[in-house]
Protein backbone atom coordinates (compact mmCIF):
# COMPACT_ATOMS: atom_id res chain seq x y z
CA UNK A 1 0.00 0.00 0.00
CA UNK A 2 1.31 3.21 -0.99
CA UNK A 3 1.57 6.13 1.56
CA UNK A 4 -0.69 9.18 1.18
CA UNK A 5 0.57 12.53 2.87
CA UNK A 6 -1.96 13.32 5.35
CA UNK A 7 -3.93 16.36 5.20
CA UNK A 8 -3.13 19.02 7.25
CA UNK A 9 -6.10 19.15 8.71
CA UNK A 10 -7.25 15.49 9.77
CA UNK A 11 -7.36 14.68 13.06
CA UNK A 12 -7.10 11.12 14.66
CA UNK A 13 -8.11 9.97 18.26
CA UNK A 14 -6.75 6.60 18.74
CA UNK A 15 -9.53 5.18 21.34
CA UNK A 16 -6.85 2.51 22.96
CA UNK A 17 -3.47 2.75 22.59
CA UNK A 18 -0.70 2.08 25.47
CA UNK A 19 1.63 4.82 25.75
CA UNK A 20 3.55 4.11 28.72
CA UNK A 21 5.52 1.69 26.96
CA UNK A 22 6.07 4.03 23.94
CA UNK A 23 8.60 6.59 23.20
CA UNK A 24 8.95 10.23 22.73
CA UNK A 25 10.17 9.44 19.19
CA UNK A 26 6.48 7.87 18.77
CA UNK A 27 4.44 10.33 20.21
CA UNK A 28 6.47 12.93 17.48
CA UNK A 29 5.43 10.53 14.99
CA UNK A 30 1.62 10.00 16.09
CA UNK A 31 1.29 14.31 16.10
CA UNK A 32 3.06 14.51 12.76
CA UNK A 33 0.39 11.67 11.46
CA UNK A 34 -2.69 13.51 12.82
CA UNK A 35 -3.13 11.81 15.81
CA UNK A 36 -4.42 14.56 18.37
CA UNK A 37 -5.89 12.64 21.03
CA UNK A 38 -5.71 8.99 22.85
CA UNK A 39 -7.32 6.85 25.37
CA UNK A 40 -4.82 4.95 27.20
CA UNK A 41 -6.64 2.01 28.74
CA UNK A 42 -4.93 0.27 31.96
CA UNK A 43 -3.63 -3.53 31.42
CA UNK A 44 -1.35 -5.90 31.84
CA UNK A 45 2.32 -4.74 31.59
CA UNK A 46 4.15 -7.67 30.26
CA UNK A 47 5.71 -8.64 33.52
CA UNK A 48 3.12 -9.84 36.42
CA UNK A 49 2.48 -7.48 39.25
CA UNK A 50 2.66 -9.17 42.91
CA UNK A 51 0.89 -6.35 44.71
CA UNK A 52 -1.81 -4.11 44.46
CA UNK A 53 0.24 -0.65 45.20
CA UNK A 54 1.88 -1.44 42.08
CA UNK A 55 -1.43 -1.09 40.53
CA UNK A 56 -1.71 2.52 42.10
CA UNK A 57 1.30 3.67 40.99
CA UNK A 58 0.59 2.74 37.52
CA UNK A 59 -2.73 4.59 37.84
CA UNK A 60 -0.80 7.49 39.16
CA UNK A 61 1.31 7.53 36.18
CA UNK A 62 -1.99 7.01 33.92
CA UNK A 63 -3.40 10.26 35.69
CA UNK A 64 0.12 12.25 36.06
CA UNK A 65 3.37 11.55 34.11
CA UNK A 66 1.95 10.12 30.44
CA UNK A 67 -1.06 12.87 30.49
CA UNK A 68 2.04 15.23 30.85
CA UNK A 69 4.38 13.90 28.64
CA UNK A 70 1.46 13.71 26.04
CA UNK A 71 0.37 17.04 26.14
CA UNK A 72 4.05 18.53 25.28
CA UNK A 73 3.51 16.93 21.76
CA UNK A 74 0.27 18.70 21.55
CA UNK A 75 -1.63 15.53 22.32
CA UNK A 76 -4.64 14.96 24.70
CA UNK A 77 -4.68 11.71 26.78
CA UNK A 78 -7.24 9.93 29.00
CA UNK A 79 -6.87 6.73 30.66
CA UNK A 80 -9.66 4.04 31.51
CA UNK A 81 -8.91 2.24 34.78
CA UNK A 82 -9.58 -1.39 35.50
CA UNK A 83 -8.16 -4.67 37.04
CA UNK A 84 -7.39 -6.75 33.91
CA UNK A 85 -8.20 -9.65 33.61
CA UNK A 86 -5.05 -11.95 33.24
CA UNK A 87 -4.35 -10.31 36.70
CA UNK A 88 -7.67 -10.57 37.97
CA UNK A 89 -6.47 -14.61 38.64
CA UNK A 90 -3.80 -13.39 41.09
CA UNK A 91 -5.54 -13.34 44.31
CA UNK A 92 -2.57 -10.70 45.83
CA UNK A 93 -4.11 -8.06 43.01
CA UNK A 94 -7.69 -8.34 43.48
CA UNK A 95 -7.37 -5.47 46.09
CA UNK A 96 -7.04 -3.58 43.71
CA UNK A 97 -11.23 -3.85 43.12
CA UNK A 98 -11.69 -2.43 46.22
CA UNK A 99 -9.67 0.78 45.58
CA UNK A 100 -11.12 1.09 42.41
CA UNK A 101 -14.10 3.63 43.21
CA UNK A 102 -11.70 6.33 44.06
CA UNK A 103 -9.71 6.01 40.66
CA UNK A 104 -12.81 6.02 38.93
CA UNK A 105 -14.01 9.55 40.09
CA UNK A 106 -11.01 11.48 38.57
CA UNK A 107 -11.14 13.77 35.64
CA UNK A 108 -8.74 11.87 33.31
CA UNK A 109 -10.88 8.99 33.54
CA UNK A 110 -13.12 8.20 30.49
CA UNK A 111 -14.10 4.06 30.78
CA UNK A 112 -13.94 1.33 32.84
CA UNK A 113 -11.88 -0.83 31.05
CA UNK A 114 -9.69 -3.19 29.95
CA UNK A 115 -12.24 -5.50 31.56
CA UNK A 116 -13.34 -9.19 29.87
CA UNK A 117 -12.19 -12.24 29.35
CA UNK A 118 -8.66 -13.77 29.26
CA UNK A 119 -8.81 -17.41 30.06
CA UNK A 120 -12.67 -17.51 31.48
CA UNK A 121 -12.20 -18.36 34.90
CA UNK A 122 -14.52 -17.77 37.42
CA UNK A 123 -12.18 -15.51 38.59
CA UNK A 124 -12.50 -13.56 35.88
CA UNK A 125 -16.14 -13.74 36.04
CA UNK A 126 -15.87 -12.09 39.50
CA UNK A 127 -14.08 -8.96 38.69
CA UNK A 128 -16.09 -8.68 34.92
CA UNK A 129 -19.23 -8.57 36.91
CA UNK A 130 -17.83 -6.11 39.70
CA UNK A 131 -16.16 -3.82 37.59
CA UNK A 132 -19.15 -3.32 35.13
CA UNK A 133 -21.39 -2.35 38.12
CA UNK A 134 -18.16 -0.15 39.11
CA UNK A 135 -18.95 1.72 35.45
CA UNK A 136 -22.67 1.54 36.61
CA UNK A 137 -22.31 3.43 39.86
CA UNK A 138 -19.71 5.63 38.49
CA UNK A 139 -21.66 6.52 35.30
CA UNK A 140 -19.04 5.47 33.01
CA UNK A 141 -18.68 3.69 29.93
CA UNK A 142 -16.61 0.32 29.60
CA UNK A 143 -13.60 -0.81 27.65
CA UNK A 144 -14.12 -4.73 27.02
CA UNK A 145 -11.50 -6.72 25.52
CA UNK A 146 -12.46 -9.69 23.97
CA UNK A 147 -9.82 -12.46 24.39
CA UNK A 148 -7.24 -13.56 22.40
CA UNK A 149 -7.80 -17.64 22.15
CA UNK A 150 -11.47 -19.27 22.20
CA UNK A 151 -12.75 -15.63 20.68
CA UNK A 152 -15.90 -16.54 19.50
CA UNK A 153 -16.87 -18.46 22.69
CA UNK A 154 -15.11 -15.85 24.95
CA UNK A 155 -17.43 -13.23 23.38
CA UNK A 156 -20.69 -14.87 23.81
CA UNK A 157 -19.67 -15.29 27.08
CA UNK A 158 -18.97 -11.64 27.48
CA UNK A 159 -22.60 -10.89 25.87
CA UNK A 160 -23.96 -13.20 28.11
CA UNK A 161 -22.44 -11.31 31.32
CA UNK A 162 -23.13 -7.73 30.26
CA UNK A 163 -27.00 -8.25 29.69
CA UNK A 164 -27.16 -9.48 33.12
CA UNK A 165 -25.25 -6.11 34.49
CA UNK A 166 -27.72 -3.87 33.05
CA UNK A 167 -25.27 -1.13 31.36
CA UNK A 168 -26.82 -0.41 28.14
CA UNK A 169 -24.74 -1.80 25.25
CA UNK A 170 -24.06 1.88 23.98
CA UNK A 171 -21.85 2.46 26.39
CA UNK A 172 -19.70 -0.69 25.60
CA UNK A 173 -16.83 -0.96 23.28
CA UNK A 174 -16.42 -4.36 22.82
CA UNK A 175 -12.49 -4.25 21.55
CA UNK A 176 -10.36 -6.68 19.52
CA UNK A 177 -12.94 -7.92 17.16
CA UNK A 178 -12.38 -9.45 14.24
CA UNK A 179 -14.14 -11.09 10.64
CA UNK A 180 -15.31 -13.96 13.16
CA UNK A 181 -17.13 -11.93 15.98
CA UNK A 182 -17.95 -8.79 14.70
CA UNK A 183 -21.72 -10.41 13.40
CA UNK A 184 -22.32 -11.12 17.17
CA UNK A 185 -20.62 -7.98 18.41
CA UNK A 186 -22.56 -6.05 15.99
CA UNK A 187 -26.32 -7.23 16.97
CA UNK A 188 -25.46 -6.91 20.36
CA UNK A 189 -25.77 -3.17 20.42
CA UNK A 190 -22.31 -2.39 21.87
CA UNK A 191 -19.62 -0.26 19.74
CA UNK A 192 -17.31 -2.45 17.48
CA UNK A 193 -13.61 -2.06 18.21
CA UNK A 194 -10.96 -2.83 16.02
CA UNK A 195 -7.23 -3.08 16.89
CA UNK A 196 -4.77 -2.73 13.82
CA UNK A 197 -1.73 -4.65 14.33
CA UNK A 198 1.56 -5.51 11.69
CA UNK A 199 1.16 -9.48 11.86
CA UNK A 200 -2.26 -10.64 14.20
CA UNK A 201 -5.29 -9.17 15.29
CA UNK A 202 -6.50 -6.41 12.11
CA UNK A 203 -4.56 -4.86 9.15
CA UNK A 204 -5.68 -2.00 7.25
CA UNK A 205 -7.02 -3.60 4.07
CA UNK A 206 -9.46 -6.02 5.99
CA UNK A 207 -10.78 -3.09 8.05
CA UNK A 208 -11.56 -1.51 5.37
CA UNK A 209 -13.50 -4.81 4.22
CA UNK A 210 -15.72 -4.55 7.36
CA UNK A 211 -16.23 -0.79 6.82
CA UNK A 212 -17.87 -1.40 4.10
CA UNK A 213 -19.57 -4.45 5.00
CA UNK A 214 -21.13 -2.70 8.46
CA UNK A 215 -20.28 0.98 8.02
CA UNK A 216 -18.51 3.73 9.28
CA UNK A 217 -21.53 4.01 12.86
CA UNK A 218 -20.68 2.73 16.08
CA UNK A 219 -16.87 1.95 14.70
CA UNK A 220 -14.07 2.67 16.50
CA UNK A 221 -10.33 1.83 15.39
CA UNK A 222 -7.06 1.61 17.14
CA UNK A 223 -3.62 0.78 17.05
CA UNK A 224 -3.57 -0.94 20.70
CA UNK A 225 0.19 -0.12 20.39
CA UNK A 226 2.26 -1.67 23.79
CA UNK A 227 5.35 -3.39 24.76
CA UNK A 228 4.94 -6.13 21.92
CA UNK A 229 5.24 -6.04 17.85
CA UNK A 230 2.52 -3.23 16.77
CA UNK A 231 2.37 0.49 15.26
CA UNK A 232 0.95 3.45 16.81
CA UNK A 233 0.91 4.73 13.23
CA UNK A 234 -1.91 2.00 12.32
CA UNK A 235 -4.67 4.58 12.69
CA UNK A 236 -2.95 6.45 10.27
CA UNK A 237 -2.43 3.74 7.35
CA UNK A 238 -6.35 2.77 7.93
CA UNK A 239 -7.42 6.47 7.09
CA UNK A 240 -4.90 6.08 3.77
CA UNK A 241 -6.80 2.90 3.36
CA UNK A 242 -10.25 4.13 3.58
CA UNK A 243 -9.23 6.43 0.76
CA UNK A 244 -7.66 4.48 -1.10
CA UNK A 245 -10.60 2.46 -1.22
CA UNK A 246 -12.78 4.74 -2.07
CA UNK A 247 -14.19 6.39 1.34
CA UNK A 248 -14.29 9.85 1.86
CA UNK A 249 -12.41 12.70 4.38
CA UNK A 250 -15.94 12.80 6.43
CA UNK A 251 -15.67 8.87 6.84
CA UNK A 252 -12.85 9.15 8.23
CA UNK A 253 -13.33 11.87 10.15
CA UNK A 254 -15.77 10.02 11.63
CA UNK A 255 -14.18 6.70 12.15
CA UNK A 256 -11.18 8.53 13.80
CA UNK A 257 -12.28 11.43 15.47
CA UNK A 258 -15.79 11.48 16.01
CA UNK A 259 -16.71 8.11 16.97
CA UNK A 260 -14.26 7.96 19.65
CA UNK A 261 -15.61 11.42 21.07
CA UNK A 262 -19.41 10.19 20.73
CA UNK A 263 -17.98 7.14 22.71
CA UNK A 264 -15.62 8.43 25.50
CA UNK A 265 -17.75 11.65 25.47
CA UNK A 266 -20.36 9.32 27.39
CA UNK A 267 -18.07 9.69 30.66
CA UNK A 268 -18.47 13.78 30.49
CA UNK A 269 -14.80 13.69 31.30
CA UNK A 270 -13.15 14.49 27.85
CA UNK A 271 -10.90 17.76 27.47
CA UNK A 272 -9.85 17.78 24.23
CA UNK A 273 -8.00 21.23 24.21
CA UNK A 274 -4.13 21.00 24.22
CA UNK A 275 -1.65 23.76 23.03
CA UNK A 276 -1.41 23.57 19.25
CA UNK A 277 1.82 22.49 17.65
CA UNK A 278 3.18 25.71 17.09
CA UNK A 279 3.33 26.70 20.88
CA UNK A 280 4.85 22.77 21.68
CA UNK A 281 8.01 24.20 20.76
CA UNK A 282 8.73 26.39 23.98
CA UNK A 283 7.81 23.39 26.07
CA UNK A 284 10.28 21.48 24.87
CA UNK A 285 13.68 20.95 26.28
CA UNK A 286 16.19 21.34 24.26
CA UNK A 287 14.15 20.99 21.04
CA UNK A 288 13.52 17.25 20.82
CA UNK A 289 13.19 16.00 24.11
CA UNK A 290 11.21 15.33 27.27
CA UNK A 291 11.94 18.03 29.88
CA UNK A 292 14.05 16.81 31.72
CA UNK A 293 16.10 17.35 35.02
CA UNK A 294 19.80 16.98 33.59
CA UNK A 295 20.21 13.39 34.33
CA UNK B 1 -6.48 44.80 51.36
CA UNK B 2 -7.93 41.48 50.54
CA UNK B 3 -5.79 38.54 51.75
CA UNK B 4 -3.99 36.40 49.01
CA UNK B 5 -7.24 33.66 49.25
CA UNK B 6 -10.07 36.35 49.31
CA UNK B 7 -8.94 38.07 46.34
CA UNK B 8 -8.04 34.63 44.50
CA UNK B 9 -11.97 33.44 45.71
CA UNK B 10 -13.05 37.01 44.04
CA UNK B 11 -10.70 36.75 41.13
CA UNK B 12 -12.44 32.86 40.68
CA UNK B 13 -16.14 33.94 41.12
CA UNK B 14 -15.50 36.42 38.48
CA UNK B 15 -14.46 33.85 36.18
CA UNK B 16 -16.96 31.38 36.71
CA UNK B 17 -19.79 29.97 34.62
CA UNK B 18 -22.91 30.65 36.98
CA UNK B 19 -23.26 26.79 37.08
CA UNK B 20 -19.83 26.61 37.98
CA UNK B 21 -19.92 29.48 40.59
CA UNK B 22 -23.07 27.84 42.15
CA UNK B 23 -20.88 24.40 42.06
CA UNK B 24 -17.79 26.22 43.81
CA UNK B 25 -20.51 27.73 46.60
CA UNK B 26 -21.73 24.38 47.31
CA UNK B 27 -18.20 22.87 47.71
CA UNK B 28 -16.83 25.69 50.01
CA UNK B 29 -20.20 25.04 52.37
CA UNK B 30 -19.93 21.39 52.11
CA UNK B 31 -15.62 21.71 52.96
CA UNK B 32 -16.59 24.32 56.02
CA UNK B 33 -18.93 21.86 57.35
CA UNK B 34 -17.29 20.03 60.29
CA UNK B 35 -19.99 17.12 60.59
CA UNK B 36 -17.62 16.15 56.85
CA UNK B 37 -21.11 13.83 55.34
CA UNK B 38 -19.47 11.22 53.41
CA UNK B 39 -20.27 10.50 49.78
CA UNK B 40 -19.82 7.82 47.22
CA UNK B 41 -16.75 6.04 47.07
CA UNK B 42 -16.21 5.97 51.17
CA UNK B 43 -14.94 10.07 50.86
CA UNK B 44 -16.04 12.77 52.54
CA UNK B 45 -18.52 15.80 50.24
CA UNK B 46 -15.42 18.08 49.83
CA UNK B 47 -13.01 15.44 48.78
CA UNK B 48 -15.18 14.53 46.14
CA UNK B 49 -15.69 18.31 45.17
CA UNK B 50 -11.57 18.03 45.32
CA UNK B 51 -11.29 15.49 42.78
CA UNK B 52 -13.90 16.46 40.04
CA UNK B 53 -13.19 19.99 40.47
CA UNK B 54 -11.73 19.90 36.67
CA UNK B 55 -15.01 19.08 34.97
CA UNK B 56 -17.26 21.07 37.31
CA UNK B 57 -15.75 24.02 37.35
CA UNK B 58 -15.80 25.81 34.10
CA UNK B 59 -14.53 29.65 33.23
CA UNK B 60 -16.59 32.16 30.84
CA UNK B 61 -14.79 31.26 27.63
CA UNK B 62 -12.52 34.94 27.39
CA UNK B 63 -9.37 35.64 25.33
CA UNK B 64 -7.41 34.98 27.97
CA UNK B 65 -7.94 33.28 31.67
CA UNK B 66 -5.53 35.19 34.01
CA UNK B 67 -4.93 31.89 35.87
CA UNK B 68 -6.23 28.81 35.97
CA UNK B 69 -9.49 28.54 37.39
CA UNK B 70 -9.39 24.46 38.83
CA UNK B 71 -6.27 25.09 40.76
CA UNK B 72 -7.77 27.74 42.41
CA UNK B 73 -10.93 25.98 43.46
CA UNK B 74 -9.17 23.01 44.56
CA UNK B 75 -6.74 25.33 46.78
CA UNK B 76 -9.73 26.90 47.96
CA UNK B 77 -11.56 24.20 48.75
CA UNK B 78 -8.65 22.62 50.82
CA UNK B 79 -8.66 25.66 52.65
CA UNK B 80 -12.43 25.23 53.81
CA UNK B 81 -11.58 21.87 54.60
CA UNK B 82 -8.75 22.44 56.64
CA UNK B 83 -7.65 18.73 56.20
CA UNK B 84 -5.25 17.38 58.82
CA UNK B 85 -1.65 16.31 57.58
CA UNK B 86 -1.93 12.78 57.11
CA UNK B 87 -5.08 13.57 54.62
CA UNK B 88 -3.16 16.16 52.70
CA UNK B 89 -0.04 13.35 52.24
CA UNK B 90 -2.61 11.22 51.02
CA UNK B 91 -4.29 13.40 48.59
CA UNK B 92 -0.88 14.17 47.22
CA UNK B 93 0.58 11.08 46.54
CA UNK B 94 -2.76 9.53 45.42
CA UNK B 95 -3.89 12.30 43.33
CA UNK B 96 -3.31 12.79 39.40
CA UNK B 97 -0.93 15.67 38.38
CA UNK B 98 -3.56 18.99 38.75
CA UNK B 99 -4.78 17.48 42.55
CA UNK B 100 -0.73 17.25 43.34
CA UNK B 101 -0.05 20.67 42.17
CA UNK B 102 -3.10 21.90 43.91
CA UNK B 103 -1.93 20.47 46.87
CA UNK B 104 1.14 22.51 46.88
CA UNK B 105 0.22 25.82 46.23
CA UNK B 106 -2.56 25.72 49.06
CA UNK B 107 0.46 24.59 51.71
CA UNK B 108 1.04 28.29 52.31
CA UNK B 109 -2.63 29.07 52.98
CA UNK B 110 -3.61 26.23 54.97
CA UNK B 111 -5.07 27.29 58.25
CA UNK B 112 -3.85 25.43 60.93
CA UNK B 113 -0.69 24.57 58.86
CA UNK B 114 0.58 21.42 57.69
CA UNK B 115 3.45 19.73 60.06
CA UNK B 116 6.46 21.43 58.09
CA UNK B 117 8.36 17.63 57.58
CA UNK B 118 5.42 16.01 56.25
CA UNK B 119 4.71 19.27 53.92
CA UNK B 120 8.12 19.67 52.76
CA UNK B 121 8.39 15.83 51.81
CA UNK B 122 5.45 16.57 49.50
CA UNK B 123 7.63 19.65 47.81
CA UNK B 124 10.59 17.49 47.83
CA UNK B 125 9.13 14.76 46.17
CA UNK B 126 7.76 17.56 43.40
CA UNK B 127 11.15 18.47 42.65
CA UNK B 128 12.38 15.00 42.33
CA UNK B 129 9.64 15.10 39.51
CA UNK B 130 10.04 16.01 35.66
CA UNK B 131 6.60 17.51 35.47
CA UNK B 132 7.25 21.60 34.89
CA UNK B 133 3.78 22.21 36.54
CA UNK B 134 4.81 20.31 39.63
CA UNK B 135 8.31 22.02 40.03
CA UNK B 136 6.91 25.25 39.82
CA UNK B 137 4.01 24.76 42.27
CA UNK B 138 6.85 23.23 44.44
CA UNK B 139 8.58 26.35 44.71
CA UNK B 140 5.94 28.74 46.04
CA UNK B 141 6.06 30.65 49.16
CA UNK B 142 5.84 28.06 51.55
CA UNK B 143 9.22 26.44 49.96
CA UNK B 144 10.61 30.19 50.37
CA UNK B 145 9.85 29.92 53.66
CA UNK B 146 10.72 26.88 54.70
CA UNK B 147 12.90 24.44 52.25
CA UNK B 148 16.45 23.67 53.08
CA UNK B 149 19.09 25.78 51.76
CA UNK B 150 20.49 23.05 49.62
CA UNK B 151 17.67 21.84 48.63
CA UNK B 152 16.20 25.04 47.28
CA UNK B 153 19.20 25.85 45.33
CA UNK B 154 18.66 22.60 43.60
CA UNK B 155 14.78 23.47 42.52
CA UNK B 156 16.10 26.74 41.09
CA UNK B 157 19.07 24.98 39.21
CA UNK B 158 16.84 22.58 38.19
CA UNK B 159 14.05 25.46 36.67
CA UNK B 160 17.13 26.21 34.63
CA UNK B 161 17.48 22.92 33.30
CA UNK B 162 13.70 22.26 32.78
CA UNK B 163 12.82 25.75 30.91
CA UNK B 164 10.31 26.82 34.66
CA UNK B 165 11.05 30.42 34.33
CA UNK B 166 12.23 31.79 37.51
CA UNK B 167 9.98 33.98 38.02
CA UNK B 168 8.02 31.09 39.48
CA UNK B 169 10.04 30.59 42.39
CA UNK B 170 8.52 33.00 45.12
CA UNK B 171 11.10 35.01 47.55
CA UNK B 172 13.74 34.59 44.82
CA UNK B 173 15.17 38.06 45.32
CA UNK B 174 15.51 37.62 49.38
CA UNK B 175 16.74 34.18 49.18
CA UNK B 176 19.08 34.33 46.30
CA UNK B 177 20.66 37.76 47.62
CA UNK B 178 24.27 37.00 48.70
CA UNK B 179 23.81 33.36 48.08
CA UNK B 180 27.79 32.59 47.13
CA UNK B 181 26.74 28.74 46.50
CA UNK B 182 24.03 29.34 44.80
CA UNK B 183 26.15 31.84 42.48
CA UNK B 184 29.27 28.66 42.64
CA UNK B 185 26.54 26.30 41.61
CA UNK B 186 25.20 28.84 38.35
CA UNK B 187 28.65 29.66 37.29
CA UNK B 188 29.15 26.16 37.30
CA UNK B 189 26.44 25.39 34.86
CA UNK B 190 27.29 27.95 32.67
CA UNK B 191 30.78 26.97 32.25
CA UNK B 192 28.99 23.27 31.36
CA UNK B 193 26.53 25.05 29.01
CA UNK B 194 29.46 26.70 27.05
CA UNK B 195 31.68 24.23 26.93
CA UNK B 196 29.06 21.78 25.16
CA UNK B 197 28.63 24.95 22.68
CA UNK B 198 24.86 25.47 24.08
CA UNK B 199 23.10 28.17 25.11
CA UNK B 200 22.94 29.69 28.84
CA UNK B 201 19.41 30.09 29.43
CA UNK B 202 18.41 33.34 29.99
CA UNK B 203 17.35 33.56 33.71
CA UNK B 204 21.03 32.67 34.93
CA UNK B 205 22.76 36.11 33.92
CA UNK B 206 19.77 37.87 36.45
CA UNK B 207 20.03 35.01 38.92
CA UNK B 208 23.98 35.39 39.51
CA UNK B 209 24.18 38.96 39.93
CA UNK B 210 21.08 38.76 42.31
CA UNK B 211 23.88 35.87 44.40
CA UNK B 212 26.34 38.30 43.57
CA UNK B 213 24.73 40.98 45.60
CA UNK B 214 25.78 42.75 42.22
CA UNK B 215 21.50 43.52 41.48
CA UNK B 216 20.52 45.82 44.40
CA UNK B 217 18.59 48.81 44.30
CA UNK B 218 21.91 50.68 44.17
CA UNK B 219 23.01 49.66 41.24
CA UNK B 220 19.76 49.99 39.32
CA UNK B 221 19.65 53.00 40.02
CA UNK B 222 23.30 54.05 38.95
CA UNK B 223 22.72 52.03 35.84
CA UNK B 224 19.09 54.34 35.37
CA UNK B 225 21.53 57.49 35.47
CA UNK B 226 24.34 55.88 33.19
CA UNK B 227 21.44 54.96 30.82
CA UNK B 228 20.18 59.07 30.58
Amino acid sequence: MTRQAPKPDRRIFDPHIHMTSRTTDDYAAMYESGVRALVEPSFWLGQPRTSPATFYDYFDALLGWEPYRAAQYGIAHHCTLALNPKEANDPRCTPVLDELPRYLLKDGVVAVGEIGYDSMTPAEDTALAAQLQLALDHDLPALVHTPHRDKAAGLARTLDVLRESGLPPERVVLDHLNETTVGAAADSGCWLGFSIYPDTKMDPDRMVRILRVHGTGRVLVNSAADWGHSDPLKTSHVADAMLAAGFDEDDVDQVLWRNPVAFYGQSGRLSLDVAPAGERGQQLHEGNSILRGGE
Amino acid sequence: MLTPLASLRTGLELQLTAESRAWLHRALAEAADVRGDVSAAGLPRWELHFVTAGRKCHPVPRDCATSDPVDAARVLILHAAAPGTETLTRLYTRGTGDERRAVLLALPHLDPPPDTAAALALVEDALRTNDTRLIAAALGPYAAAHLSAHQWRQGVLKCLFTGVPTAAVAGLEHRAAGDDELARMLEDYARERTAAGRTVPEDLGHLLKLARFEETAESEETEEREAR
